[in-house]
């Protein structure tokens, strides 16, 4: 008995002291300031190491930090509410950005456009950064689309007639199909994973090269059509394709031959075997080719613990030859005026021709990320999502289906107030949906 | 026992022990053997081609010692806390019968009943405020909030199965409740509330939500890890699953002899 | 005793205060938020939350979830708990190897049960090795909603059994081994000494394994996220998707007071069910 009080005794004292020791500690650890650059782009491991590395390189020192885009918008939210700031710089997608502006998170940083003004950024980009404010909120970063790999082996079962680098939904179904007739497989992939950027493809592909629309004509006749077709296109999609979240992956492990996704989410497939596969623009409707472009950008908080240090942060991103290194690198492209080198690896001039290709299209349509919803982003997303869980995946009518979709966007886009944005034809107040 | 019945018995504890160890030893395979194992297709059963390089590169990011560090430090104050919390808690309900016992009890099982990730902003925003903000041992707190109801309620029913005629008898003979419950209760009782301790330290080293959101620089481990896990190729992702294994194994192999040491109690 | 009026107080109190700053004020807000919607006070954010595409089966899985794994979990703890107090040799060890998984996190436990079972894991190809598919065959998908909720038991119990165990162990090393050994001298067979010795004196710690156990289940979350991602929907799931990709704290808030509720009620279920008298008064 008596030994076993000593015990007691001691494990009291020894947690006593234990606790002591440990809040020192902790103490410590939070006395130290630097330049925090917190990112919800270029988060996997390798890429983020990369920005580490090779990025930053010549900047100065800086803390780099990722976050989902949720507990990202969570964080400027209650640093901005406690007002006391550790990030200085943020570098996130032009509709992460967005809410940041109305709360009053971000800076003004037109000291810095000034700046960086001969670095060649498109003007339609700096008025992006503009946030709809009039004054520049963040300085543009880097850009990407979302673009079709196709496997070499894929190609002999290209239907009679199909160029692949203009295909349209029906043929790719069509391709789909003779794949799984001959293969025995479903070798065609989405993103439609929780991760995965299921929701771009709706908006910023599917729908609008069938409507020229994202939002007016969400229910429209010719959005019924989409939806049938892509219905005939996801008979031959692999059913894996509901837990993809980075198309990658299946591409490596060969039960996906042809696949949808964005650019920086392909690149490890291409960088493995560049010789096997092929980088073209998505499918065509009878609207056109509609494409999504991406831009992330860079931002300072409103009182930034080390403003000139996020200054020349962004301008070191922002130097042409920081550009071309990302570019190489991480597979996002330069917004600057940069050309990229002839020794691009292999894999990222794939992606690079790819972009081109997309971009230059006969029959290109160009449809915008979100402008103007705020924090209403997350829900717009799971407007479009829940329409193609429940249309293609739950089989429900689509109709009755669209209506009531159609229903929940209408009241978003009022809450939010935004007008439309391309292909949506300019509207004022609300962007309607008919 | 006989030996049809022997064999049974031997048969099934064994297949138990597979049944926790296969699966860890699986992904350890698949952790070690880089990107073609997660692929290859069937898989090996040994690890041939095992290479250390997805591991090396987890362990070469700036920063996971830091974090790992961090974990500590959180996971032991947490343990702290929640014992020296906890366990007064525990005695109060297994020993007395109070008006509103019932209603803490269910205080305390409340939060649990309660996704504490949802808390996270009004947390965080009382966190800035408090100076708490990016601190082990703010992450520490919430755990510690975490933690309580399984310090207060392992600990209440081990109180409850102490018969209570022992506490008596020493006070009969003279001491008073305090010095009763250090000679008496508290001997029987300190293997299972090291048990509770493990518990908080586990809950704390585990939890993720509540640490990714209340700090920035100053990560825990597993917070650390999910937003690098969450959307890094598989071979990764497994090395990361593999390497958040191996400190829970070793910890609890640490401690088998507290856990051990439950089972001395009642061969008295 | 007059000390014994103040004495339990005095004892709660540290918790109560603790829990009263990091716990009551936080969900109090939180509450607040649940019925804070566009126009104002009002029920929208949980109309909205019934409304929703996720919410019916979301609560369908996470019952039918619930209701399937306790049982297996309890009486695989309670079968190990009485295999432990047969056991002579290697006793420690096999507790070790058994409590394993209390310590290993949902996270890596998503990730384990991933390994194994997905396309090309580790389950497939033992499958594949006798001869039972033809190739990579897929299990965890929306088209597959048997063997998804059949991987999210299994991982469910592989990981959250020991907990059950350990207290569970802590009861049954509480029951004087005479009672046993008088029940047997009085020639009860082995099973009736378990139903009618040891079951009833272990109540109150199978009393707290259950409601910890189901208060936890009901916030399963991220092993389903794992091996499933969406095509499981589970009530914390959809609170997270709410919060995290949907930006909107009130309906995800509206949820969290939901699965409260629910635990709550699971909670006084069991006190009633199991319920134990505290011992008599000093």
């Amino acid at each position: 008995m008596t030994a076993h009080l000593t015990i007691a005794r001691r494990a009291l004292l020894g947690g006593t002291v234990a606790a002591a020791a440990l809040t020192a500690l902790a103490g410590q650890a939070f006395a130290q300031q630097d330049l925090v650059f917190l990112s919800t782009q270029l988060r996997p491991i390798e890429e983020a190491q990369k920005v580490r590395d090779l990025i930053l390189k010549g900047a100065p020192k800086t803390t780099y930090v990722v976050d989902e885009p949720a507990p990202f918008t969570v964080r400027m939210k209650a640093e901005q509410d406690a007002g006391k700031r550790t990030v200085s710089v943020v570098g996130a997608l032009h509709g992460e950005l967005q809410p940041l502006a109305p709360m009053g998170s971000l800076d003004v940083i037109d000291d810095v456009a000034a700046k960086v003004a001969g670095r060649g950024i498109p003007a339609g980009l700096m008025e992006l950064g503009k946030l709809g404010t009039g004054k520049q909120m963040y300085i543009p970063w880097m850009q990407a689309t979302y673009v079709m790999v196709v496997k070499k082996d894929a190609l002999p079962f290209l239907p009679a007639g199909a160029d692949v680098n203009a295909l349209t939904y029906e043929q790719l179904a069509a391709w789909g199909k003779a794949i799984q007739e001959k293969t025995g497989q479903r070798r065609i992939g989405f993103p439609a994973g929780p991760k995965g950027l299921m929701a771009r493809f709706l908006q910023g592909n599917l729908l609008p090269s069938y409507t020229a629309s994202m939002v007016t004509e969400f229910r429209s006749a010719e959005a019924e059509k989409a939806w049938s077709d892509f219905k005939a296109v996801w008979a031959t999609v692999n059913p894996n394709a509901s837990n993809y979240d980075f198309m990658q992956e299946p591409l490596m492990a060969g039960e996906v031959w042809i696949a949808w996704d964005h650019v920086a989410r392909v690149k490890d497939a291409l960088q493995a075997a560049p010789g096997d596969y092929q980088v073209v623009a998505p499918p065509a409707g009878p609207k056109g080719r509609a494409y999504m472009p991406v831009i992330a950008g860079l931002g300072i908080t409103k009182g930034a613990p080390d403003r000139a240090g996020a200054v020349a942060l962004i301008e070191h991103l922002t130097k042409p030859e920081t550009q071309v290194i990302t570019a190489r690198e991480v597979g996002f492209f330069p917004v600057v005026n940069a050309t990229l080198p002839a020794d691009l690896p292999a894999g990222v001039k794939l992606l690079s021709e790819g972009v081109a290709k997309t971009q230059t299209a006969k029959d290109a349509l160009v449809a915008l990320l979100p402008v103007g919803l705020g924090d209403k982003g997350g829900e717009f997303n799971k407007v479009y999502f829940d329409t193609f869980q429940r249309i293609v995946l739950r089989n429900e009518p689509i109709r009755a289906t669209l209506d009531a979709q159609a229903e929940v966007l209408r009241g978003i886009m009022n809450a939010a107030k935004a007008p439309c944005w391309a292909p949506d034809k300019a509207s004022d107040g609300a962007c309607p949906v008919k | 026992m006989t030996g049809p019945r022997r064999f049974l018995f031997v048969t099934g504890v064994i297949t138990l022990c597979a049944w926790i160890l296969v699966p860890i030893y699986l992904i350890a395979l698949g952790s070690f053997g880089g990107r073609p194992a997660v692929f290859k297709w069937p898989k090996d059963w040994l690890p041939w081609n095992a290479s250390l390089d997805a591991m090396l590169l987890f362990l070469r990011i700036e920063g996971v010692w830091n974090a790992a560090i961090n974990s500590v430090i959180a996971a032991g104050l947490t343990m702290i806390f929640s014992i020296l919390l906890g366990a007064p808690a525990g005695y109060a309900l297994a020993r007395f019968d109070f008006r509103g016992a019932n209603a803490f009890r269910l205080l305390v099982l409340l939060t649990r009943a309660f996704p504490l990730a949802i808390l996270a902003l009004p947390l965080t925003v009382i966190f800035i405020k408090l100076g708490l903000y990016d601190t082990p041992f703010g992450v520490s707190l919430v755990h510690t909030a975490l933690a309580l109801p399984f310090a207060a309620l392992v600990t209440a029913s081990l109180f409850v199965g102490i018969p209570r005629e022992l506490e008596e008898a020493a006070w009969v003979f003279g001491c008073t409740r305090w010095q009763a419950f250090t000679k008496v209760v508290l001997p029987l009782a300190l293997p299972g509330v090291a048990a509770a301790a493990i518990f908080a330290f586990v809950i704390s080293w585990n939890e993720v939500f509540a640490a990714s959101v209340l700090t920035v620089r100053e990560r825990t481990l597993t917070a650390y890890l999910l937003t690098v896990l969450s959307e890094s190729p598989l071979h990764y992702r497994f090395a990361g699953g593999f390497i958040l294994i191996v400190p829970s194994v070793l910890f609890i192999f640490a401690v088998r002899k507290y856990l051990f040491a439950m089972w001395g109690v009642s061969s008295k | 005793m007059t000390q014994s009026r103040w004495l339990p107080y005095a004892l709660i109190a540290p918790a109560m205060v603790f829990l009263g700053i990091f716990f009551i004020v936080p969900l109090v807000q939180t509450i607040m938020l649940s019925f804070q919607g566009g126009s104002g006070f009002g029920l929208e954010n949980y109309s909205k939350m019934v409304g929703d595409l996720n919410f019916g089966l979301a609560i369908k899985n996470t019952f039918l979830l619930v209701l399937t794994v306790i049982p297996l979990q309890v009486g695989l703890a309670l079968a190990m708990g009485m295999m432990l107090q047969k056991m002579t040799a290697g006793r420690d060890v096999v507790l070790w190897i058994w409590t394993i998984p209390l310590g290993v996190s949902d996270l890596a436990a998503g990730l384990v049960w991933l390994a194994l079972l997905q396309n090309t894991g580790y389950i497939n190809s033992m499958l594949f090795a006798m001869g039972l598919i033809e190739g990579p065959t897929p299990w965890l998908n929306s088209e597959t909603p048997v063997t998804l909720f059949v991987a999210v038991v299994l991982a469910e119990v592989w990981r959250a059994t020991a907990i059950v165990l350990v207290i569970l162990v802590g009861g049954l090393q509480l029951i004087p081994k005479e009672f046993g050994e008088a029940a047997e001298i009085f020639g009860a067979k082995p099973w009736t000494r378990f139903t009618r010795i040891t079951l009833p004196l272990l109540k109150p710690s199978l009393q707290s394994a259950l409601i910890l156990r189901t208060v936890l289940a009901f916030e399963v979350f991220a092993v389903v996220y794992a091996l499933g991602g969406r095509n499981f929907p589970v009530l914390v799931g959809e609170a997270y998707v709410w919060q995290r990709e949907n930006q909107n704290y009130g309906v995800a808030a509206a949820y969290a007071v939901l699965v409260m509720i629910i635990s709550l009620a699971a909670t006084i279920f069991w006190l009633r069910a199991l319920r134990t008298k505290p011992e008599a008064q000093a």
